[in-house]
């Protein structure tokens, strides 16, 4: 803050006001990353190492995603260091790929669903009429139908092909994106600058990408964060009872519910061999935990940052 | 202090008081070495522009500092107890009871979800002295006191149920139900309508000399503190000016700077006839869905002047600007801008017709962007009405700050690094850049400190004199409208009241409404107050309960 105090005449230029100081990007955010806290910092660096697991899998996975091996539901080894699966298909290579499957449909079906949730409920917002009635009530209508079950119906009646599986959920998860974009919008549309913007004639466009949705970009980059966690266990869950990601594609969900026998058998076997087909299911469920926790984590220190309830 | 002090009745005593703000990354001062001492019964007047740090040293006194905000010198001694060095379970124990705040919006410092009479006793019922019933009829003697209509069941309503007037009368009853040693008013009438504001201040004066209350007075309107205080304080940047007894400071100030602020209110312009009519509504009837709210409203505005628009709120003059800009359609009657009739609904008028019409509003904050930088801000409508991009807009978005007296180092502020006057004259500029023949100025000064108010005024003044813009200038501030207008609209419940050149309107004899308005604006005289109960009670008629 630059001070200017001048007890000459009073002077519009003199007048006291808080002027930041002008910091390159790079320097903001080296302040914001110091005062990162711990849990902030284990998420970064959980969702960049899935992050490399997803963009680099070819090169980091010691075989290819569907390659099969002589022997199946074999236990750890040098040659495959977490064993084979069912059909003898290394593991670890399938939770690598895995990473790319399951998170890269996850990011596409929550950018998808914000598109449209977040497209609607600013028309919605802005238009505060009839638009906004058709669009209230009809997503009312597709939220009092238990989304998992009519996921299933409509995974039931069209295919489950990848693209199908992140349309069908990507609509299904705009309807609460499209609440939250409403609600927090309703709150910026009543601003003089928004009616100072309609007053000079600005058309639709601008008003929404220009004078609103700059002002809500922090509460919805965290639902963001929270929407993507949501879509994964659905998909996951998807997965789990078979109208998911179809094989040979590897994915977490899919793994869980192929290994999830095996947690039954763990007493019958010896020792070190008991543990292993213990970790089996638990490895790809593990995959799943440790990135909802460490984007939670991520999404807790942002909102922290920018709701300005942060203490000094 | 004119009379010497007498130690035993020394309630509150501050001394070097210096308290600073975190911001930025760094500890800033807010205050710098105060001293403040006040006597059981006496009230002291704390005057100062925003960010001068009134509010800050008025907290202090209960040995708060807001988060953020830091003591880092000095000793509150209230009643012999050291505040500024409690922890704050103790301080619990004195807020609220010994010591109270009532502060500047009462509809925010409510709970919306209990009835009035539960929340006035709250503090005083924390102290269990007394049992509940005998607080609920102190407080309903408080109310009555406070010349609340229905004091018996006015205490069962919610916050919403009341008008603003009456909630701020609520929380001084609110304030004084534990009977403290000292109360703090944080600008208590800034919110309020004159005429209202009247009722709130004789009230608010009557009990505390009834129950010989101190009260620290904070407020940035000089008229009103010299009604209330004993003994005025002026603060500046923190730091002390001059103190004395009101009518010592009110006579014959010492410092440049407390005369400075003595001088704005003498602001006036003469007045100038216009005949050129550019503006033109007749016989506009208006309605928010089924309350009809503009009854038969006529305004003409001639080219190149002012003409100001006087009324309090829900007198409907915010709705005859949206009426004029397109945002509310008419019910019946018409607007018509150089002889030509303008489409009612803002989508039909061509991009011409909304480029010559201009608003600037009351908030400069909500008013501007917080995203975008003052470049973006004066730089869009100079491309979207004129085609201006890249250097050209450049250039002259920095001739336009020039001519709002700032320069080219606000080009790349957001409006948070700007101050209140700032902000206000950077939206005058995005009017400007329009190159409008008219500009609605709504209550545009009515936010801002009275020696900034004199700028804009000046300004606006200024840019009418060079670019002869016509004003239609919406306000409630009888010393704004002297300052401004060549005419003046006097409205009352969506109806004009009367309309003439401003001598004409401002000399009596005048129509009902607009006497209860003009007398009712606070004058520099410390017995004006007194001057106006008596004449009032005398007539007797009008009381101003109806307004309420």
């Amino acid at each position: 803050m630059t001070e200017t105090q001048n007890q000459a005449a009073p002077s519009a230029l003199n007048e006291t006001a808080a002027v930041r100081l002008r910091r390159s990007r790079f320097e903001r955010i080296r302040i914001l990353l110091s005062r990162a806290p711990l849990t902030a910092w284990f998420g970064m660096i959980v969702v960049s190492l899935y992050a490399i697991a997803a963009v680099f899998a070819p090169l980091l996975a010691p075989y290819g995603e569907a390659e099969i091996f002589a022997k199946a539901d074999d236990i750890w080894s040098s040659k495959h260091w977490l064993g084979t699966d069912q059909i003898g298909r290394d593991v670890l290579t399938r939770l690598v790929y895995g990473a790319r499957n399951t998170v890269g449909i996850a990011l596409g079906t929550t950018t998808l669903s914000f598109l449209i949730g977040g497209g609607l409920g600013l028309i919605a917002a802005i238009d505060r009429g009839w638009i906004d009635q058709i669009f209230s009530r009809g997503i009312d209508v597709l939220m009092a139908i238990p989304s998992l079950i009519f996921a299933l119906m409509l995974l039931a009646i069209f295919d489950s092909s990848i693209i199908g599986l992140i349309l069908i959920i990507g609509v299904l998860d705009a309807t609460r994106v499209f609440r939250l974009t409403r609600s927090v919008s309703l709150n910026i549309v009543v601003m003089d600058y928004v009616e100072a913007a309609r007053l000079r004639g600005e058309n639709m466009g601008w008003i929404m990408t220009r004078e609103i949705l700059p002002n809500i970009l922090p509460p919805l980059i965290a639902e963001f964060g929270l929407r993507f966690i949501f879509v994964f266990l659905t998909i996951a869950a998807l997965s789990f009872l078979g109208m998911g990601v179809q094989p040979p594609t590897a994915d977490w969900g899919s793994m869980v519910r192929e290994n999830a026998k095996w947690i039954t058998y763990v007493p019958y076997f010896p020792f070190p061999d008991a543990m292993y087909y213990a970790l089996k299911p638990l490895l790809p469920a593990g995959c799943i935990a440790l990135l909802t926790i460490a984007v939670n984590f991520i999404v807790d220190w942002f909102l922290h940052e920018t709701s300005g309830l942060r203490d000094v | 202090m004119s009379e010497a002090p007498n130690q035993s009745s020394l309630l509150l005593d501050m001394k070097n008081i210096s308290i600073e703000g975190f911001s930025d990354e760094r500890w800033h001062p807010i205050i710098n070495n105060v001293d403040l001492t006040l006597h059981r019964g006496e009230v002291l007047g704390l005057i100062g522009e925003s960010g001068a740090g009134k509010s800050t040293l008025g907290k202090a006194a209960m040995g708060y500092t807001q988060p953020g905000c830091r003591f880092t010198g000095g000793d509150v001694l209230f009643d012999g107890l050291e505040l500024s060095r409690m922890n704050v379970r103790d301080l619990r124990s004195i807020w609220g009871t010994r010591i109270s705040y009532v502060a500047q919006s009462a509809a925010a410092s409510f709970n919306p979800a209990h009835r009035l009479l539960d929340q006035t006793i709250r503090a005083s019922k924390r102290l269990g002295e007394r049992s509940e019933q005998v607080l609920k009829n102190d407080a309903i003697d408080l109310f009555r006191r406070l010349n609340l209509p229905e004091p018996e069941t006015i205490g069962n309503r919610y916050p919403h149920q009341v008008s603003g007037g009456q909630l701020q009368r609520v929380m001084t009853a609110m304030a004084m139900s534990p009977r403290p040693d000292l109360i703090i008013f944080d600008e208590p009438t800034t919110a309020l309508d004159v005429t209202t504001q009247v009722e709130v201040l004789s009230s608010i004066r009557d009990l505390v000399a009834q129950f010989n209350t101190a009260a620290i007075y904070i407020t940035h309107d000089l008229a009103v503190v010299a009604q209330m205080a004993d003994r005025i304080k002026v603060l500046r940047f923190g730091e002390e000016v001059e103190q004395a007894e009101t009518r010592t400071m009110l006579s014959a100030p010492e410092e440049d700077y407390t005369k400075s602020l003595w001088s704005v209110r003498s602001l006036e312009k003469p007045e100038q006839a216009g005949d050129d009519v550019l503006l033109s509504i007749a016989n506009i009837d208006a309605a928010y869905g089924s309350s009809k709210v503009l009854h038969d409203v006529s305004i003409n505005l001639p080219r190149g002047r002012t003409v100001a628009v006087v009324g309090e709120s829900g007198s409907g003059k915010s709705t005859t600007a949206r009426v004029i800009t397109g945002l509310l359609p008419q019910l019946s009657g018409s607007v018509t801008f150089e002889g030509e009739q303008l489409p009612p609904k803002l989508r039909d008028r061509s991009k011409d017709q909304l480029r010559r019409i201009q608003m600037i509003y009351q908030m400069a904050d909500t008013a501007m962007n917080p995203r975008q930088t003052v470049g973006d801000i004066i730089g869009r409508p100079l491309e979207f009405y004129l085609g201006l991009r890249g250097r050209d807009q450049e250039r002259r978005v920095i001739e336009l700050l020039e001519m709002i007296e700032l320069d080219a180092s606000f080009y790349d502020r957001l409006p948070d690094e700007l101050s209140g006057g700032q902000k206000q004259r950077i939206c005058i500029a995005r009017a400007l850049a329009a190159e409008p023949d008219i500009i609605i100025c709504d209550e545009v000064t009515s936010a801002l400190d009275q020696i900034v108010q004199e700028g804009i005024l000046n300004l606006l003044q200024r840019l009418q004199d060079e670019f002869g813009i016509a004003y239609l200038f919406i306000t409630h501030d009888i010393a704004t409208v002297r300052a401004i207008s060549d005419e003046i609209v006097v409205m009352w419940q969506g109806k004009v009241v009367e309309q003439g050149m401003k001598n004409e309107i401002l000399s009596p004899p005048h129509p009902d409404y607009s006497e209860l308005l003009l007398s009712s604006v606070p004058e520099m005289d410390p017995d004006w107050l007194d001057t106006l109960l008596a004449q009032r009670a005398a007539e007797g008629s009008k009381t101003i309960k109806a307004q309420d």
